[in-house]
């Protein structure tokens, strides 16, 4: 089960309603993916969701959540921190096991990126950054996927390649993506935030980049 | 100028010193109050590094127990960070360290006698409490995102070494490696209570007249301090922690009837003990009152006045010495060694020197103050105003000073001085012990009569006095929003 049913989500900041209250349904196998105006409430929903169904979801961030001070394979291996005892994980601070060591660099492999794996994530550039919180959230290997902007610091083909990957690794997905191109390509179904409100529920195959502009 | 709520501030505690000084005992008694400062410049340029065999062993046990004690302080200070959250803790820790270490190690000399314990404790149990409210403000400040992404069922373990620990890892280390340099000072002037470091063969040179001796102790403390990140290296630091114990020295056995006697007899106050009850309770207490903590808190606090106006001035007047918008490098060197020794000279170690040189005064105890604590100040704000880029046809001189970079650096100069308000009148009380009339003095003098609960009442009355300049302190920061990194 990685799909959800969520009702009477709403958030405010400051006195000020920013979403909801709105009802979100994704099915399990739907990759859904938040296109809408900056501010609109992409980030916020994805954050309400994310505390709702918490043990079940991977969650990549705006501000992606990596800690500077470690290299890359203790930022990933985080990400199954709950799978090991507590043993475990201090002998994994000061020494990596082989196991965990290949598992990792096998995944930053398919993310372009195996040389970086010892490197702290304070010396990586934006765009390699993003990939380490998405290496993370492959990593724990959840049905569910929250992402928040997950490639807007890669270069066109490696936001292909990474939203490929995104697709075929997650049976379910919620993306907020500002690239509409993106959105249509790689997910089954467009939802539309404006104003903190549901504005558009399409499948993708019904819509074109056309339809979706008014949201901007 | 007086819109200025900064500006405010300064005129309201430049009154309150001058009038404080209408009270203050001001004076120079010694009747060759010059000659002696010469023989003693005399005696630090012409230092004698063999004849006290003592020497070397005093540096080592100095060294010793700065490690063992910052080492141990800094291990509880951290476990208290980790439940700085909980109410009591945060009062316990207060308390704790607004007690100095030289009050810490008098009360332990009464039970542990001249035990190591009596002065790793002494420099642990104050530090604790510092290391615990800083070591939280540190971990506090992380930010808390990666810890909300772990997934849930992480041990509370595992995400404090994963997600919380490894940012903050470096200012931790660099706070408790700063903590390390005042943990030597404190080190050294435990000697002037009995214990072997340094200040207890300073003391006995000036008291025999040695001054080259007393200029060698102090050269090679201002070297062991300024070297410090030399020869302190990650590295090193696990041989020096597990190697530091064994070079505190032996000592005197503790004598646990002591300890048991201290605790059920000796700190009772004595109305109770004696069994007069409670009117005998309340004519003790103001007896103790009227003569011994209304005079002590009354010194205190005019000292603690002037010596914070005095220390503002140096620090005002010291920190162009070392700014890159004056003077060469010439000037500048001579400027940092000269804020060094000021800064690495404890302010007890100061106070003692003047005041063999210049005979029993607030003089002497008001001068140390201010050039220590102005040293700090000064060498910060120094270093501050380097960073300032000025346009490049900027004013030189005078003008410079007052136009382009007083103001920029009077806000951050008036946050360190506030912070380090509470320290100022935790050593004018322990200064006391000196003959000053402050609350370290009466403290003693209760401790020399073999009156125990009247000494731990005074030292209780201390400790919430500065408390309470602590607090008044961060209020008045606030209000006139001061920020500021912690100092010692």
């Amino acid at each position: 089960m990685s799909g959800f049913d969520l009702t009477g989500l709403s958030a405010s900041f400051g006195g000020e309603r920013v979403i909801g209250p709105l009802s979100l349904s994704v099915k399990a196998g739907e990759k859904v993916a938040l296109v809408g105006r900056s501010g609109a409430g992409k980030s916020t929903l994805i954050r309400l969701v994310y505390q709702e169904v918490e043990s079940l979801a991977s969650l990549v961030p705006q501000d992606l959540g990596l800690v500077n001070a470690l290299p890359v394979f203790h930022n990933v291996y985080m990400g199954r921190l709950d799978a090991h005892p507590t043993w475990y994980n201090v002998l994994t601070l000061m020494r990596p096991f082989a196991k965990d060591n290949r598992e990792v660099k096998d995944l930053l492999s398919e993310l372009a990126m195996p040389e970086k794996v010892w490197i702290p994530a304070a010396s990586l550039s934006g765009g390699q950054r993003q990939r380490v919180a998405i290496a993370r959230a492959l990593y724990r290997k959840s049905g569910l996927l929250l992402a928040d902007e997950p490639v807007s610091a890669l270069d066109g083909p490696m936001a292909h390649q990474i939203m490929r990957l995104l697709k075929e690794r997650f049976q379910t997905s919620v993306i907020a993506l500002h690239d509409v191109e993106l959105a249509l390509e790689y997910c089954t179904r467009i939802v539309g935030i404006q104003d903190g409100q549901v504005a558009l529920d399409e499948p993708s195959e019904k819509l074109t980049p056309a339809d979706i502009m008014p949201l901007y | 100028m007086l819109s200025y709520p900064t500006v405010r501030t300064s005129l309201i505690f430049t009154a309150i010193a001058l009038v404080g000084l209408l009270f203050a005992d001001i004076a120079i008694t010694a009747a060759n109050p010059w000659k002696d400062l010469g023989r003693f410049f005399l005696g630090v340029v012409t230092p004698d590094f063999f004849s006290t065999q003592g020497l070397a062993t005093a540096l080592l046990r100095t060294v010793a127990f700065a490690f063992v004690g910052v080492a141990l302080g800094s291990v509880c200070g951290f476990l208290l960070a980790l439940v700085y959250r909980a109410y009591p803790v945060r009062i316990f820790c207060a308390f704790i360290r607004a007690i100095h270490e030289l009050f810490w190690a008098l009360i332990f000399l009464q039970f542990f006698g001249f035990h190591p314990l009596t002065g790793v404790l002494a420099i642990a149990i104050p530090y604790s409490g510092i290391f615990a409210k800083v070591y939280s403000e540190i971990l506090e400040e992380a930010d808390p995102e990666p810890g909300r992404l772990l997934p849930p069922g992480t041990g509370v373990i595992s995400a404090f070494l994963y997600a919380r620990i490894p940012d903050c890892w470096v200012q931790i280390r660099t706070y408790t490696a700063y903590r390390l340099e005042c943990g030597l000072r404190s080190s050294a002037i435990l000697g002037f209570v009995g214990l072997p470091t340094l200040g207890f063969y300073l003391e006995s040179a000036f008291s025999q007249g040695h001054y080259s001796d007393a200029g060698a102790m102090l050269i090679l403390f201002y070297v062991l301090i300024a070297t410090l990140p030399l020869w302190v290296k990650p590295k090193l630091l696990p041989v020096y922690i597990l190697g530091a114990p064994f070079f505190l020295g032996d000592g005197m056995p503790i004598v646990w009837g002591n300890v048991t006697r201290f605790f059920t007899e000796d700190i009772v106050p004595s109305p109770l003990k004696n069994e007069e009850g409670w009117a005998g309770m309340g004519t003790w207490l103001g007896d103790v009152f009227v003569n011994q903590a209304l005079p002590g808190i009354w010194n205190t606090v005019i000292l603690t006045q002037i010596a914070l106006v005095a220390t503002g001035l140096i620090a005002l007047l010291a920190f162009p010495l070392i700014s890159t918008h004056f003077g060469g490098p010439i000037r500048r060197t001579s400027g940092h060694v000269f804020l060094v020794i000021l800064r690495s000279t404890p302010e007890y170690i100061l106070a003692y020197i003047l005041l063999q040189l210049w005979g029993p005064s607030m003089l002497p105890a008001v001068v140390a103050l201010a050039l220590h604590n102005g040293g700090i100040i000064g060498h910060l704000i120094g270093r501050q105003s380097s960073s300032i880029a000025l346009r490049p046809d900027a004013p030189t001189g005078l003008n410079r000073y007052t136009y382009e970079l007083v103001p920029r650096v009077y806000r951050s100069f008036l946050a360190f001085l506030f912070y380090r308000w509470e320290i100022i009148m935790r050593e004018t009380a322990i200064l006391g012990i000196l003959g000053i009339y402050t609350l370290g003095f009466y403290v003693d003098s209760a401790i020399q009569n073999i009156q125990f609960d009247k000494a731990m009442l005074l030292i209780l009355i201390t400790a919430s006095l500065n408390i309470g300049v602590d607090i008044l302190g961060r209020f008045i920061r606030r209000k006139l929003a001061l920020q500021t990194m912690p100092t010692c």
